[in-house]
């Protein structure tokens, strides 16, 4: 079977789940509004059906994958028809391009990688879920979103441009906000979906704008094309590599990284991920550990022939990868939400994988991305496995001593902790002390952001063991009824765990370091597979100029801060544990600080939420009454003016030439007036003085 | 031994009785004693008809006192007539309260 041409399909599996539970969910399982009803026997069809349509992807991609490793050339697109057209325009580069996005996929190591990180680890989540959701309400919505969510999740991995990109991610922006707030009766999570919604919305926006530069720059958004103009020296357009200076490409790959930093939780909008928690654990680990928050590194990497040719947005890609890692790391080191510390954790390790993209070592960035998958799904679902041992108690203070009751959630998060912390041989290790080397070595390297990356990797053993011992050793902290009641986690919850377990302590066995040349090359599989595809350099690897005596001295470095970290964290916690709230203590306000989360929340409600939000909106309430209906009022006013005016025109002068024409003629009428009293002897006595007159006159004459 | 009386006498008295009659006309106000001194002045032309008819020896003067008298009778009746719907109109004889001809 031609896996190759088909991978088209890998999404659609999933999808089809979705579709089914959309229809079909609600007769399959009836009481789904309700929690704590025994299973029904059609509820399993659910339980098969959803994570059996992963396992099919997986199988796909594991098929298309063999077969791409036999091409000589190692890319493989899938058109399947063209989904967007546009008109046509000049691009800045004078030529005429037509806006076109295929619905097509491609198929490269990069993305082969990710559909086998997100289907393998997505399908042990699956089968998780089916444990840990059992009795909640809802089953069939929650294996619907998931399904949909692995359905987004490849399209983005597979898409063979931007646009299609654009879509899986927002969908799995979408599948997240519907898994935040799954639990939608409880405020909380409602608000912590809306919250991952809108911070990521300001990432998607400068996303979304990278992408339309992109096309106004290149003319087209497909990704073997933008290499292609990229690969022949330059853009097409003129702007030239650019060694030096912001140019047009800086500013792509700028609005890109926002993009980035907002589905990958890295400093400044990783404020949404810790509050995320809220969603069921399997969310927690599928969606904010594993898969999607790794869609903003997936989508640096597959940017890197751009962000080759941006050495000024690299380096802030490596700074504020540092700067996220450190941030979230010292935060982590005092939550005491075990789902918390581990949200942070996952935007630490975010965080380095950033910065081995700001350096220019993208295969070790998805290196680490796939170690990644593995150790913190496991943790998540230890955690979660946890949780569901106490009944739902997620305070770390009110654990303890759970070591012998749930023996298998124990060592798999044991060895889990293990490979986060990067003791040698786990899968953590590798892929960490890859980054560090990198950034260290690397000439693009930045030697405060190695030091950085140390101090962060001692702190990462630090809270991650502090979690461990915090859970699982010294006296139970738990009430007595809660500790009667633990129970280790049902075969479909613990399977998964043993198999993420086993892929953290080996999966980084493919990605061996170069130092370690008494190895074969097979052990460096990983790096043969990718790194030729997302080479930097053209030529000799920049390791190669350093001593191989420096690089185990780092190494032997790195693993010693590890080591310390987890002896702190075992003093404090299990040989000393008041020693811990001494120190806590003393600490004050730093710990008082971290504790809160450094108040970033609270800066940005009052910067945002509440200055720019709520100020905005208030300026623009005054806007409207002052201006707005200012101008209402005024020409209101104005025509009040002219018309009390024009009354007084009418009044005085229009009325008034008429009232002076009355006046005239009454005034002259008046000596008139006062000869006709009305009274007829008047009159009378006028007529006999009249008659007397003429009487006398016709006798004197 | 009393003067006899002449025409003179009729004329003087005529003249006095129009004079009076006329003062009665513009002075009084009340419209009874002004129809009153028309009649007063009616009189004083009948006199002087009949003195004159009596010194010239000829009747047409007492012919025409007679009309006189006729249409004073005639007119008493109207003015009459007059002022009793004017009094109930305007609840006055006062003549000076009766100033409707007044702009």
């Amino acid at each position: 079977m031609n896996f190759l041409d088909s991978i088209w399909l890998i999404p659609l599996f999933p999808l089809a789940g979705a579709v089914l539970m959309l229809f079909l969910g609600k007769r399959l399982d009836p009481q789904g509004g309700q929690a704590g009803t025994p299973i029904p026997p059609r509820k399993a069809l659910i339980s098969l059906l959803c994570p059996g349509t992963v396992l099919v992807s997986f199988l796909f991609s594991a098929g298309a994958v063999a077969q791409l490793a036999s091409l000589p050339e190692k890319v493989h697109e899938v058109v399947k028809f063209t989904w967007l057209t546009g008109l046509p325009f000049i691009t800045q580069g004078g030529t005429t391009a037509q806006f076109a996005a295929d619905w097509g996929f491609l198929l490269d190591p990069l993305s082969s990688v990710m559909i086998l990180v997100v289907t393998g680890v997505g399908f042990l989540i699956h089968v998780y879920s089916v444990g840990y959701m059992g009795h909640e309400g809802g089953y069939y919505r929650f294996f619907g979103y998931l399904n949909l969510f692995v359905f987004f999740m490849l399209m983005l991995v597979l898409a063979n441009n931007y646009a299609l990109m654009f879509v899986g991610w927002e969908g799995v922006g979408l599948c997240s906000y519907l898994l935040i707030g799954f639990y939608f009766h409880k405020k909380s999570a409602g608000d912590a979906g809306k919250k991952a919604f809108v911070v990521n919305r300001i990432g998607d926006a400068g996303f979304i704008l990278g992408i339309l530069l992109m096309f106004a720059v290149f003319g087209t958004v497909r990704f073997l094309d933008v290499n292609k103009a990229l690969a022949g020296g330059g853009v097409p357009s003129g702007p030239a590599a650019e060694t030096a200076g912001f140019g047009v490409l800086s500013a792509i790959t700028l609005l890109l990284f926002i993009g980035a930093t907002g589905k990958s939780a890295q400093f400044p909008l990783y404020t949404w991920l810790p509050d995320a928690m809220e969603g069921p654990t399997p969310v927690s680990a599928l969606i904010h550990a594993a898969t999607m928050v790794t869609a903003g590194v997936y989508m640096v990497a597959r940017s890197h022939h751009l962000f080759r040719l941006a050495p000024e947005t690299s380096m802030i890609v490596a700074v504020i990868g540092a700067f996220t890692a450190i941030l979230a790391a010292s935060i982590a080191l005092v939550q005491n939400d075990i789902k918390r510390v581990l949200a942070y954790s996952t935007i630490s390790q975010l965080g380095y994988m950033f910065m081995a993209c700001g350096v220019g070592a993208y295969w070790v960035a998805i290196f680490h991305l796939y170690t990644h998958a593995f150790f913190k799904a496991l943790l998540f679902l230890g955690s979660g496995s946890v949780i569901h041992a106490l009944g739902g108690e997620q305070d770390m203070r009110k654990m303890g001593g759970l070591k012998d009751k749930i023996p298998v959630t124990h060592w798999t998060m044991f060895v889990g902790a293990l490979a986060i912390a990067g003791i040698p041989g786990l899968a953590g290790f590798f892929s960490k002390d890859e980054i560090l080397w990198q950034v260290y070595s690397s000439p693009h390297g930045i030697k405060a952001v190695y030091i950085v990356g140390v101090i962060t990797a001692g702190m990462t053993a630090f809270y991650m063991w502090r979690l461990i011992f915090m859970t699982f050793y010294g006296a139970p902290r738990a009430d007595a009824h809660t500790m009667a009641h633990v129970h280790e986690s049902p075969k479909v919850m613990t399977i998964p765990l043993v198999l993420l377990a086993a892929g953290s302590a080996l999966g980084g066995w493919i990605g061996v370091p170069k130092l370690w040349s008494f190895l074969p090359e097979t052990f460096r599989a990983f790096e043969h597979w990718l790194e030729p595809y997302l080479s930097v350099e053209a030529a000799g690897h920049a390791a190669e100029h350093h001593a191989a005596s420096t690089e185990w001295l780092l190494m032997g470095l790195s693993v010693a801060v590890a080591l310390t970290g987890i002896a702190i964290a075992r003093r404090l916690y299990v040989q000393r544990p008041e020693q811990a709230e001494a120190l806590g203590r003393a600490a004050g306000p730093v710990y008082t600080w971290a504790l809160n989360k450094w108040y970033v929340d609270e800066a940005y409600d009052f910067l945002f939420v509440n200055g720019l939000g709520k100020g905005g909106g208030n300026a623009l309430v005054s806007f409207d009454n002052r201006v707005v209906d200012g101008g209402v009022n005024g020409a209101g006013w104005v025509t009040r003016l002219t018309s009390s005016l024009s009354i007084w025109w009418d009044t005085w002068i229009v009325d008034g030439a008429v009232r002076l024409t009355s006046f005239t003629v009454k005034l002259s009428s008046y000596p008139m007036r006062v000869l006709q009293t009305g009274s007829v002897q008047a009159y009378a006595l006028v007529m006999v003085l009249g008659a007397a007159v003429l009487f006398g006159y016709y006798l004197m004459r | 031994m009393l003067h006899p009386i002449t025409t003179t006498h009729y004329l003087a008295l005529s003249a006095a009785l129009l004079l009076i009659g006329t003062m009665g006309v513009l002075a009084r106000r009340n419209i009874v004693i002004i129809l009153m001194s028309i009649e007063l002045i009616l009189n004083a032309v009948n006199i002087n008809l009949i003195a004159f008819s009596n010194h010239l020896r000829n009747v047409n003067g007492q012919v025409f006192a007679i009309f006189v008298i006729t249409a004073a009778v005639a007119e008493a009746a109207v003015g009459l007539g007059i002022l009793i719907a004017l009094f109930r109109n305007k609840e006055t004889l006062q003549a000076d309260e009766i100033d409707l001809l007044k702009w």
